[in-house]
């Protein structure tokens, strides 16, 4: 259980920082840690104590394995977070170009 | 983009056909052990970015080789996309993603139907992409704001 | 037909790559491949409307169910989904074909037409996905591509506001994978059909995960504490793509999914019911109100399309309170037909306005209304069909807006809200008033000539098409009105939402 909520407590640190930060770069940070923390709970929902993993061959007749389901999952979660995040920088470095800083508070044109 | 020293650069020479070869052996196992297309095109990828970093590159360079990549994305993509819709075709009751080729055998490296193939073109795709993604960020950080 | 269903994924993914291969080599290939899929989608799509009936399910990869048990990924098609898909393919198709000329005014038009298709796939996979985690991907799918295609001006504004668009997204995007991970702990499957019957009723636990599925599907969906992004990315994305975010994204990535889940996963419960309907009041009220003072036209109908949702959410959400405490089922469903007829009346003059401004900024290369005026005369085309469009979004008759309202509004009053029914007829008012701001400024004021000098034509024939197609929807829908016509479209979709859990009968087929 304190597995569970040292992960909801990283969550909590990377919507702090999305919330808090003023760099772009570390808001896209922020971003990256609160993703990194769901993947913590998805691996920690599929974890059982003591169990192999879900590779069945002739070596091992083990009863228990782990929950293969979060791990695709995950997986599939990770490759989604890879493009958001490349993208996110991509437009970062761009607006860098465009306003020369990284700094949200000077980054507004839009208004309104 | 500037390279590194020669030290660096003898170095990654001896050691990204080695990467390389690794994450080859993670895709072509992807059915049997953990890793598979994701991870092993992941490894792939660095086998291209790590000469890129450390020789340099200068930007008309870059460009076509990202025109390249991004053709060879798409392509396995299309590949992808194909495999599971054959499958729609072969099965015989219409099934996206059906396993249309025969299992094999549990645990022998040719077998599991078409996911070994569905893994090499995932492979192939994750490689291409994550060297776009770099050279694209790349290129975005080294041309000269108009 | 069943076997047709995955052709609704594979069409769009399958020209997106197709057009990224031969794009490049045959000169015209993408405007070609992609308005012909789409045209093919949208026959699709309107041959499911009017031919199938209940429930159609289909397993990926034809993994049978073992004890009972689903295994393999659902797609589920039913009355809701099939309306959804062809509000998606026949507003995709039209805003495509219009891009055809639009493109000319940007350089990458390969790009542009690649993450367009995406963009409908992603959206297509979220309506008849039958699986939460499936749901989750198409999510993200259309989410990125449209993150990509606000930006595709790549100027100052563009990428603010994209960036601001992919971090408030980003954010709805993890708490949606953190409840629907929270959803696989308690209940050990992802199939929605299944979880319903696995979870609790009542509990903290379901009411947590609700609420962070609302959160998030909310900041999807622009309802009222979460909308700030909205009016930046709507209005600063290319026209055509402005109209597929409001007049399609926000209502298949947030509100499909929140009635969806609402209404078919969870039992409905009275609290949530209340946010939910509560939530809707004011983001029609809230975004009414600050739509007056803005004097960028596409902002204006940024914030018009928060004020709409609203008006969605507030019939769904009557419907929903009348159900959650057992009343009246035919009042309930009385709002929410007006709710779904309004989402779709609202997807067509929406686009159509976005459309119109569109034109006028293809033509004199500006938004702000202060220095606009007098366009009526040399865009006649435009000037009519945003004209309809705008008394249609009004609420004024015979056009299809005046009758979803009426719905709405009627619900309200039978279920004894009045005091939602008089803030929607408030809002209706505020609504013209700001629409005929609009016209006024934008088309009529001839006291401004400062267009008239220069050498103005109507907009390409294929930019008039799409438009006066979308106006002539305008008029046709109200004829959704006649039972008989309203039985074959929109109360199937109801059905689905009236009938609660029955959802899982139908989808597993117990």
């Amino acid at each position: 259980m304190i597995l569970f909520i040292l992960c909801f407590v990283l969550f909590l640190i990377g919507l702090y920082g999305v919330v808090t930060k003023r760099n772009l770069i570390k808001i896209i940070i922020s971003i990256a840690i609160m993703e990194y923390s769901i993947n913590l709970f998805f691996i920690l929902i599929g974890y059982i104590k003591g169990a192999t993993a879900p590779i069945i061959n002739d070596e091992v007749q083990a009863a228990v394995f782990v929950d293969p389901l979060p791990q695709a999952m995950i997986l599939t979660a990770i490759v989604i977070g890879l493009a958001t995040t490349a993208l996110l920088l991509a437009i970062a470095i761009r607006l860098y170009r465009k306003y020369g800083t990284f700094d949200i508070r000077k980054i507004n044109s839009l208004k309104g | 983009m500037r390279g590194m020293t020669i030290i660096v650069r003898k170095i990654t020479q001896l050691v990204a056909p080695v990467i390389f070869l690794y994450g080859l052996y993670i895709i072509v196992h992807g059915h049997l052990t953990p890793g598979g297309g994701f991870a092993g095109g992941v490894i792939m990828a660095g086998a291209f970015i790590l000469p890129i970093l450390a020789n340099g590159s200068i930007l008309p360079n870059l460009r076509k080789e990202e025109a390249g990549l991004e053709l060879m994305e798409s392509a396995a993509i299309l590949g992808f996309l194909i495999i599971a819709g054959l499958g729609l075709l072969f099965s015989g009751s219409l099934i996206f993603f059906s396993n249309f080729l025969h299992k094999g055998i549990l645990g022998k490296l040719v077998s599991a139907g078409f996911i070994p193939i569905e893994n090499i073109v995932v492979g192939v795709e994750v490689c291409a992409a994550m060297t776009t993604i770099f050279i694209a960020l790349t290129v975005f950080s080294e041309e000269v704001p108009k | 037909m069943n076997s047709l269903v995955p052709l609704f994924v594979i069409i769009p993914l399958g020209s997106a790559f197709l057009m990224a291969i031969f794009g490049r080599i045959i000169k015209g290939f993408n405007k070609v491949l992609l308005p012909l899929a789409l045209l093919f989608l949208t026959y699709l799509s309107i041959k499911f409307l009017l031919g199938a009936e209940g429930t159609i399910t289909y397993q990926v990869g034809g993994f049978a169910p073992v004890a009972g048990v689903p295994i393999a990924i659902y797609l589920a098609v039913d009355g809701l989904s099939r309306l959804m898909l062809t509000i998606i393919s026949l507003i995709g198709f039209l805003a495509c074909f219009y891009s055809i000329s639009y493109i000319n005014i940007y350089t990458a038009e390969r790009k542009y037409l690649i993450l367009f298709s995406l963009m409908i796939a992603g959206m297509n996979g979220i309506v008849i996905s039958g699986d939460i985690f499936n749901i989750f991907v198409f999510l993200e799918i259309a989410s990125i591509a449209s993150y990509a295609l606000v930006a595709f001006g790549i100027d100052r504004q563009e990428l603010e506001a994209s960036f601001k668009y992919q971090v408030l997204g980003g954010v709805a995007s993890l708490l949606i994978l953190f409840s629907i991970g929270f959803l696989y702990w308690r209940t050990g499957t992802l199939n929605i059909a299944d979880i319903s019957t696995q979870l609790p009723y009542g509990g903290i636990f379901v009411k947590f995960i609700a609420m962070v599925f609302l959160v998030g599907f909310g900041l999807k969906a622009a309802i009222f504490p979460f909308h700030s992004w909205l009016p930046d990315a709507h209005s600063s994305a290319p026209s055509p793509i402005s109209a597929m975010l409001s007049g399609v994204l926000i209502k298949a990535v947030g509100l499909y999914v929140i009635f969806r889940l609402f209404f078919n996963m969870f039992a409905l419960s009275h609290q949530i019911a209340m946010i939910i309907t509560v939530l809707g009041t004011l983001s029609m009220v809230i975004g009414g109100l600050l739509a007056i003072g803005q004097w960028d036209i596409k902002r204006l109908l940024a914030y018009s399309s928060i004020s709409q949702v609203g008006y969605i959410i507030l019939g769904v959400g009557i419907g929903m309170l009348i159900l959650s405490r057992q009343g009246n089922t035919a009042v309930a469903s009385l709002a929410i037909i007006g709710g779904i007829f309004h989402l779709l009346n609202h997807s067509v003059f929406k686009s159509l306005l976005f459309l119109s401004a569109g034109a006028v900024e293809f033509r004199t290369g500006e938004r702000n209304m202060k220095k606009l005026g007098g366009l009526a005369e040399v865009l006649p085309v435009t000037s009519s069909t945003s004209m309809i469009a705008s008394l249609s979004i009004s609420g004024l008759p015979p056009f299809n807006g005046f009758f979803s309202k009426l719905l709405i509004i009627i619900a309200a009053v039978q279920a004894g809200y009045y005091l939602l029914a008089l803030l929607a007829v408030i809002i209706s008012i505020v609504t013209i008033g700001y629409f005929m701001k609009m016209q006024k400024f934008t088309f009529f004021n001839r006291s401004r000539v400062f267009w008239q000098d220069r050498n103005i034509r109507e907009v390409p024939f294929v930019m008039c098409f799409s438009m006066i197609i979308l106006a002539l929807l305008c008029f046709a829908l109200s004829l959704l009105m006649i039972p008989s016509l309203r039985d074959v479209v929109l109360t199937p979709a109801v059905n689905v939402l009236v009938e609660g859990l029955k959802y899982t009968n139908a989808v597993l087929g117990y």
